[in-house]
């Protein structure tokens, strides 16, 4: 069988609209960046599970660009299935974007890519 | 204690060339001043020199570089990659394969033009694929991300970072070789154009050319050199992680184990520490550090730091440099801790000089908060 480079394999997954986590079958861990092997126990039976797209924003920050050019969000995500990912969030103000808020996840196309950007739940607006 | 030869090592020589602006040389010509002017300050020559630890932002083989260049035959090449906290490992390394023989004098080196060279911080590394999509400022949205965490948990507040760098630039006011020294309040920093929220232009370290250098013989050899020997009292390191995506705790970093290792090293408690220099790239990062170096409890580092507590006068002298925020940042500061660390021990400080001070602590930081290595220096070779 040939070896996928387990960043070609998430990015061929958000290609096709879905956003995709690493689980080892061992532990049941969630692993998020993909890799070839559990981070801490060397596993390397690890399956491709979809991800429910629930997060929580754990820190957040603006990168300030000078006018026009506009200021965006950087935060970082703690997704239900336990790992942290950085991202976006978006549609709200960037400034608006607090710790703790509930977001969900969804796929933009930026610069002809997929990106895994998140947007706060409907009940936190 | 702790596998480290505590006591038995010392550092002989310590210089620093071309801080600011080194127009017309190139970061090996820079290090390769201050390494002279380290082994002059020891009263040793280059042919005394078999063990060789350079780090240079660009240049990935400094070790065999630095080697060609100044026509060392070194036993022993170490170009380590951990970012600011690169020296303090040199020193741990070093001072291990000189207590076991394994080399008499090592020379630990890094130099950068890269104020003259591009006017703005070197990168010497880029995001993973991971972070980078979401276009980070590298490095300063990752400590950004760290500031707003630990103001979120613990209600720290901009004018208490503002507090750190305002303190560092009222101990470069009495460093002649600092960079800035202009008067600088609170308010200037709070309101300094943001970069990365809560981080504004001010929270930044200075982006300068420099070079800095040590030496260091087994503490016998020390003896007869030309300066005091500074004793190497404990070294020790933490890696937790690589992207800032991938922190445990972004308000807990790894000094939290080097510095427990260092002291136990050491056998010396937070309160035996005279004088404390660590890397502050961001105003955040002291209070970290501080927090995590036992001076005060976590969450407590921006209260700790209010009213001058760190500034000349004030209850702990923390950055009497400048620090990286007003004396010189040349891209990866560590050395330059550990410089100010023996100049302090020295008693060569002159207006900024800690009355008395026989401890020292110098933190490095590199990364990401990824690597933290804690040294402990002495002028004698037991504390405890």
């Amino acid at each position: 069988m040939e070896a996928v480079h387990p960043e070609a394999q998430y990015r061929a997954f958000l290609a096709e609209g879905r956003f995709m986590l690493q689980r080892a079958r061992g532990s049941g861990r969630h692993v998020f960046h993909p890799r070839v092997a559990e981070p801490g126990t060397g596993d390397t039976d690890l399956e491709w599970v979809e991800a429910s797209g629930r997060g929580t924003v754990y820190a957040t920050t603006v990168v300030r660009k000078r006018p026009p050019e506009p200021s965006y969000n950087v935060a970082l995500i703690d997704l239900a299935e336990g790992p942290r990912m950085m991202s976006r969030v978006v549609g709200i103000d960037p400034e608006a974007v607090r710790i703790g808020m509930p977001v969900r996840a969804r796929i933009e196309q930026e610069d002809g890519e997929p990106l895994v950007v998140f947007a706060p739940t409907v009940e936190d607006r | 204690m702790e596998g480290f030869p505590s006591g038995r090592t010392a550092i002989v020589g310590a210089a620093t060339f071309g801080i600011g602006k080194a127009p017309g040389l190139d970061a090996m010509d820079l290090a390769t001043h201050a390494s002279l002017r380290a082994l002059d300050d020891a009263g040793l020559a280059l042919s005394d020199v078999d063990a060789l630890f350079i780090t240079q932002p660009q240049d990935t083989l400094a070790g065999m570089s630095f080697a060609d260049y100044l026509g060392v035959r070194p036993r022993i090449t170490d170009c380590n990659r951990s970012g600011g906290s690169s020296f303090m490992l040199q020193l741990a390394h070093a001072a291990l394969a000189l207590d076991a023989g394994y080399c008499d004098v090592a020379l630990i080196a890094y130099g950068s033009n890269q104020a003259t060279a591009s006017g703005k911080l070197v990168q010497t590394s880029r995001n993973a694929f991971w972070d980078a999509q979401y276009k980070p400022l590298r490095p300063v949205s990752a400590y950004a991300l760290a500031a707003a965490r630990h103001m979120h948990e613990y209600g720290t507040t901009k004018a208490q970072l503002a507090e750190v760098a305002v303190a560092a630039r009222g101990w470069a006011q009495s460093n002649p070789d600092a960079c800035r020294r202009e008067p600088l309040t609170i308010d200037e920093v709070v309101g300094a154009r943001m970069i990365s929220d809560p981080l504004g232009k001010l929270d930044c370290c200075l982006v300068t050319d420099g070079a800095a250098a040590i030496v260091m013989t087994r503490a016998d050899r020390a003896r007869d050199c030309a300066k005091t020997p500074v004793y190497a009292l404990a070294a020790a390191s933490a890696v937790t992680h690589g992207e800032i995506s991938s922190m445990p705790d972004l308000t807990v970093t790894g000094a939290t184990e080097s510095g427990a290792r260092a002291y136990a090293q050491a056998g010396l408690r937070p309160d035996d520490i005279d004088v404390v220099q660590v890397y502050d790239a961001f105003t955040i990062n002291t209070i970290l550090f501080l927090e995590d170096l036992g001076f005060c409890p976590k969450g407590e580092g921006g209260r700790f730091v209010e009213n001058g507590a760190i500034a000349p006068g004030g209850r702990l002298a923390v950055n009497t440099s400048g620090g990286g925020l007003s004396y010189c940042h040349p891209g990866m500061f560590g050395l330059f801790t550990l410089v100010e660390s023996i100049r302090q021990l020295r008693g060569e400080c002159g207006a900024r000089q800690v009355p008395g001070a026989g401890t020292a602590l110098a933190h490095g930081n590199g990364g990401l908060l990824s690597s933290q290595a804690t040294v402990i220096l002495g002028n004698a070779p037991t504390h405890s």
